[in-house]
């Protein structure tokens, strides 16, 4: 089981993110978590409520959005839904697919903080968003 | 009076860990070094597997050295060690896989530029090792005849995310009665166009063959991982 791992991972980011925005807390977390990521989603509830104590997620609320693998069939030259992990081929055609188009992702998707209304102003302008895309771009 | 507010993040959690393993596939891409991964259940033979593949590799003059993943014990160290190839055990206490760090904490102080083949023996698990990058350049899964043929069907996401498969001891094939065409279609269903092969550290059968598939991987470019 590696989702403990996973949890204290998310919990980092989401609170280096949430400090740098100034939050007192954060009330929400909402994940993506893809059919080929490997995390199983009870196994990184069950570690997000341990692994949150002492820090500014405690008692927050994880979301989890399973996301379906997504595979481009050449043969009909579109990408599809796999129904099944245990049969990587077009549902529709049946020609054996390799390309995995989507699937694979563990994404911190978004937050729901709280903030002093000191910070409210500041942290409002548009920059910050701008500036969260910008350094994810960098690292990838 | 706090007010609360919803921030879009857009973040992969594994990025520190994929980051990292981007560098240290451009380190290896740099030294010219190839490195290869093994996953697998405990006991399906990764260790025989590469003591001796490693053995071979020495006695035709490549440069080889490999690292090995386990929860306790330095046991497998010791064994790759009697194929006088330079060893590092990484001792992961309770954690279930390797991550990037762990393998560029191992790297340290040996000089890749004196390697040709650099090979990582993950911790014997088919779940956790699939979601972690170690910037290697080949992910070696292996599946013992002992096993069971649909064990690419229960573990799907590990299948699909190596780019070898090997089916180990096959020198016992016959006595478990193991029905190979059952488990090449459970592979190629999980991990379509893959490529198999048939080893037994035991006998030496498939051996050459899997030292000639490295080859051939090194000579075509081993960045093939994205």
């Amino acid at each position: 089981m590696h989702e403990l791992s996973i949890a204290l991972s998310m919990i980092e980011m989401a609170s280096e993110e949430a400090q740098r925005l100034g939050a007192e807390r954060v009330n929400a977390i909402h994940l993506k978590v893809g059919a080929l990521s490997g995390v199983v989603k009870d196994a990184l509830l069950f570690s997000y409520e341990v692994a949150s104590k002492g820090t500014l997620l405690e008692d927050s609320l994880l979301t989890i959005e399973e996301t379906p693998v997504v595979i481009y069939c050449a043969a009909c030259g579109l990408e599809k839904e796999l129904p099944s992990l245990q049969r990587f081929c077009c549902p529709d055609c049946g020609e054996l697919a390799a390309r995995v188009v989507r699937g694979r992702e563990l994404e911190l998707v978004s937050m729901e903080i709280e903030e002093s209304p000191a910070d409210y102003e500041g942290a409002e302008s548009p920059s910050v968003r701008e500036e969260v895309g910008k350094a994810e771009e960098a690292a990838t | 009076m706090s007010t609360p507010r919803l921030v879009e993040v857009r973040q992969n959690i594994l990025k520190q860990n994929d980051v990292l393993a981007r560098t240290l596939r451009q380190r290896f891409a740099e030294a010219g070094v190839c490195v290869i991964s093994l996953v697998s259940s405990p006991g399906a033979g990764k260790t025989t597997l590469l003591e001796k593949t490693l053995t071979n590799l020495r006695r035709d003059g490549v440069r080889v050295a490999a690292l090995v993943g386990d929860l306790a014990t330095e046991n497998d160290a010791a064994r790759l060690a009697r194929s006088e190839a330079p060893v590092k055990q990484i001792v992961t206490g309770t954690v279930c896989h390797l991550d990037a760090e762990m393998v560029e904490r191992s790297l340290s102080d040996w000089n890749l530029n004196d390697l040709d083949y650099l090979f990582i023996e993950n911790v014997g698990n088919l779940v956790c090792p699939s979601s972690y990058d170690l910037g290697e350049n080949l992910r070696a899964v292996l599946m013992s005849v002992t096993e069971g043929e649909d064990k690419p069907l229960k573990y799907p996401t590990i299948f699909n995310t190596a780019d070898v498969a090997l089916i180990t001891k096959i020198d016992l094939a016959t006595a478990v009665e193991f029905d190979l065409t059952a488990a090449y279609n459970s592979i190629q269903s999980v991990r379509p166009g893959m490529e198999v092969m048939e080893v037994s550290a035991k006998t030496g059968e498939g051996i050459d063959e899997f030292m000639q598939f490295l080859e051939s991987r090194v000579q075509i470019g081993v960045a093939a991982r994205p």
